[in-house]
């Protein structure tokens, strides 16, 4: 791209449910010279950690977010110039970390109802997109957000005495008390045990009435099927924080389109004695959300069938030499089942299908996702191979070794986690031989591998009569969105997906 | 009942378990004719015989090792180190063989190796130490510190019935200051025990040894404060009783640890972390510890009262937790 012109660099969308990323380093400065598609930084998310490349040539204009800041998809982070244009000064104007007028929200109507919008926002509960909306809202909004539980403890005293011991915090939780009610003899004015005792027995405590978990959960968590793919494909427009708005806020917003983000609950209480309490990673916050929608938008429904491997295990004893030695590829179960599963959704268009508004649609394409677990074991993400009805089992295995390799090394691109069209996972490599995985929206299913196991078979051998034989049994389970696939439908891609793996002759790669 | 110092309550209990049971006897530097260099066992070799109440060599190694092997073949010897700093000679026998001898070979090891412990009187870095936490640290060794005449006596021949190798720390300071009424029959008191020297609400204090008498003048100077402290006697180190302990942690919510031994590493170390891990909900401050800096014990009486706690010091130290 000629850069005659400068250029924003934006933080990328990076799936579906992504809707900010840290800067977790700029590997160029203010000044450098760049050219085109070269790594300008580096940035996580809750699906994946990854370089973002430069989207022009010339000279790094400006940095304009922080390493360790976290902001929205489709923030500006950095500005392209032209080379030969001096870092900072012909930058800094409208364009840089500004939006136009027209895309700004309205001033707000005093500094006062600012103030309080951007109180509410920073609280991490409510509507913030509606915060960030002070001038018609400005009165309610702070009436929308839910008062902190009185069982909080006294943080954000402004008294410089907010430290609360153990016992104090126990005591507190355990009765109820807002500690900053509480007048302290300690040091510094420091709550002591026996002036919260002392408080409780005098009975001044009263328990104030948690919010109803509605008016906690904005309906935005309530699940609506997502809107378009084009959520997937292109990044969301982006708004970013006019220059007023600190950063606290525009970490706490989330752009009208993006994917909801889960709610609190609840405030978490002490924890009991025994308990251990962490906090949630952003992927895990991600999946967490990402199930419960799930599980709230299709009609969840599975089938399993028992499949014969015998032959596809022949076959891959065969290949397994010829495949390592030759291509380096290992040929599993996994990429037999893939290849099958492909042929198979060509004569299902529905499974391989998605439930868009009220209409179907269907693909010639398969874009295959395969559900990874990381390496530390808290997470899960689900990389995708894209049209793999292109691919020979020689290409699938590869492509599943390599897609997976890079998810636990964290080197997947936005690309890799995008565009699904249907999901195989695979815990049968743990033993199990059942399930019942969740869909990865908006896809309409999702298959289940299970462990091969040797089991007592009834066969019929070269006469007609039933024998009992040992065979490499597997089950497999798909797990599909009763709203778009019948069961009967269902059965029948299960039975076509057993007869391809039962039947699967030497020559068919 | 009789009155007895700390001294003659030991002298009083070990004299008992010899004539009642002939399998004990004492052994140990001068403990014979000269009576022991505080002369705990005088007259026990008139009373007893050279056989029953042996004058060794000067090697400390040679007196636990003689009486492991004694103790392995149904002996109960009672061993006297001269000073308590001297047991490292004995380090090897006691760590490796005593301690070790009951799970290696299913043999148990009653010894009791009484151990004059404690500075206080410009002795010095040789003759002034508290190892205890040294030996508590080794699995197999039990570890006894008693701090009035009436445990002395009960706790000394609680050890020598005991199976297992016991380490008796008796508080050189203790031996003649401190008078009581003792009962004068035979009696035990059981390890693990601690003792409540003082009830209090508001503050506790955990030590053992000589301490408890800091801690006690140190309660009446903040009792004039309004301030109730408890103390804690933990009477034997090893075991301990945590149960006590955290009892009254959770009781008062404000904890100072108070030893004569020096700090790092010390066992106020243990019953700290302790506390932390299990009663961490009931803190309403910092586990405070006030020990001996990390030095050898010094001569000059000077620094010998800046090197051990002194009332004052853990005055200050209750102040603080009192008022934090």
């Amino acid at each position: 791209m000629a850069t005659n012109t400068q250029t924003e660099v934006v933080m990328p969308q990076m799936g579906v449910s992504v809707a900010e990323g840290t800067i977790t380093k700029w590997l160029k400065a203010e000044g450098d010279p760049i050219a085109q598609d070269e790594a300008l930084l580096e940035i996580s998310t809750d699906k994946v950690d990854t370089e973002v490349p430069s989207p022009g040539a010339g000279v790094v204009a400006q940095i304009v977010v922080q390493e360790g800041e976290t902001v929205d998809v489709g923030t500006v982070l950095a500005v392209i110039a032209p080379a030969g244009s001096e870092a900072g000064s012909e930058v800094g104007g409208a364009d840089v970390g500004t939006v136009t007028q027209d895309e700004m929200p309205p001033p707000p109507a005093t500094q006062a109802a600012a103030d309080e919008a951007m109180a509410a926002a920073s609280e991490g509960v409510g509507d913030v997109s509606q915060a960030a909306e002070p001038a018609q809202q400005a009165p309610a909004a702070p009436a929308e957000t839910p008062p902190a539980p009185a069982a909080a403890p006294a943080g954000g005293g402004d008294n410089g005495r907010t430290f609360l011991s153990p016992v104090v915090a126990r005591i507190a939780s355990e009765h109820g008390v807002d500690v900053s009610q509480v007048q302290g003899t300690g040091t510094g004015g420091r709550v002591t045990k026996k002036d919260i005792l002392a408080f409780v027995e005098s009975g001044a405590s009263t328990r104030a009435t948690p919010p109803p978990a509605e008016e906690a959960t904005p309906q935005q968590v309530s699940a609506t099927p997502p809107a378009a793919p084009s959520e997937v494909a292109t990044p969301v427009a982006p708004q970013p924080p006019p220059p007023a708005v600190t950063q606290a806020p525009a970490q706490a917003a989330s752009t009208p389109q993006a994917a909801p983000r889960p709610q609190p609950q609840a405030v978490a209480g002490e924890p009991a004695q025994g308990e251990a309490v962490e906090p949630m990673t952003a992927m895990r916050r991600g999946i967490a959300e990402h199930m419960r929608r799930s599980l709230d938008t299709s009609a969840h429904v599975t089938s399993a069938i028992e499949v014969d491997m015998s032959k596809v295990v022949a076959i891959r004893g065969k290949l397994k030499q010829e495949y390592g030695t030759a291509y380096g590829v290992n040929p599993t179960y996994l990429s037999f089942v893939a290849r099958a599963t492909v042929e198979t959704l060509r004569d299902f268009p529905w499974i391989n299908g998605e439930i868009r508004g009220d209409k179907i649609v269907t693909r010639n394409y398969v874009n295959l996702g395969f559900a990874v677990e990381l390496a530390d074991g808290k997470g899960l993400i689900v990389p995708v191979v894209k049209n793999t009805e292109g691919l020979n089992l020689l290409g699938m295995a590869r492509a599943v070794t390599e897609i997976a390799a890079r998810a636990r090394d964290k080197k997947l691109t936005p690309d890799d986690v995008q565009g699904g069209t249907f999901t195989i996972t695979n815990p049968g490599g743990y033993g199990t031989f059942h399930g019942t995985p969740v869909i990865s929206q908006p896809q309409a299913g999702i298959l289940g591998t299970y462990a091969v196991v040797k089991r007592p078979w009834v066969v019929q051998d070269e006469l007609g009569q039933d024998v009992i034989a040992v065979r490499a049994i597997m089950n497999l389970t798909l797990t599909y969105d009763h709203r778009l696939v019948d069961g009967a439908l269902a059965g029948r891609f299960l039975r076509d997906l057993r007869k391809r793996l039962e039947s699967w002759g030497e020559s068919d790669y | 009942m009789a009155e007895m110092t700390y001294l003659q309550a030991i002298s009083d209990g070990l004299r008992m378990e010899m004539r009642r049971d002939e399998r004990v006897f004492v052994i140990g530097e001068d403990v014979g004719v000269y009576g022991g260099a505080f002369k705990v066992t005088l007259g026990f070799q008139e009373e007893f015989g050279p056989w029953r109440v042996i004058d060794s060599p000067l090697a400390e190694t040679a007196i636990v090792g003689a009486c492991t092997g004694a103790a392995i073949m149904g002996m109960r010897p009672v061993a006297e180190m001269q000073f308590a700093d001297f047991v490292s000679c004995a380090w090897d026998h006691l760590v490796t063989v005593a301690a070790k001898q009951r799970f290696r070979a299913g043999t148990p090891v009653p010894i009791v190796v009484r151990l004059p412990s404690g500075g206080g009187f410009s002795g010095g870095p040789f003759h002034s130490q508290n190892p205890e936490s040294s030996f508590a640290h080794i699995p197999g060794l039990k570890c006894v510190c008693p701090a009035t005449p009436e445990d002395a006596k009960g706790l000394l021949i609680t050890a020598i019935q005991d199976p297992n190798p016991v380490l008796f720390f008796e508080h050189k300071h203790l031996y003649r200051r401190i008078k009581s009424e003792v009962p004068e029959e035979r009696y035990t008191i059981p390890f693990g025990k601690a003792r409540t020297h003082l009830e209090g609400d508001d503050v506790s204090v955990i030590t053992w040894g000589a301490m408890v008498y800091t801690a006690g003048e140190a309660a009446k100077k903040l009792d004039e404060d309004g301030v109730s402290v408890e103390i804690i006697d933990l009477r034997t180190v090893m075991p301990w009783d945590r149960e006590a302990v955290l009892a009254s942690a959770r009781k008062t919510s404000k904890v100072l640890v108070l030893h004569e031994d020096t700090r790092t590493g010390g066992f106020g170390a243990e019953i700290a972390a302790t506390i932390a891990e299990e009663a961490f909900e009931d803190l309403d401050g910092p586990v405070k510890r006030i020990a001996a800096p990390d030095c050898p014990v010094p001569f000059s009486p000077v620094l010998e009262k800046a090197f051990i706690p002194q009332v004052d010091d853990v005055v200050a130290g209750l102040r603080e937790l009192a008022a934090y």
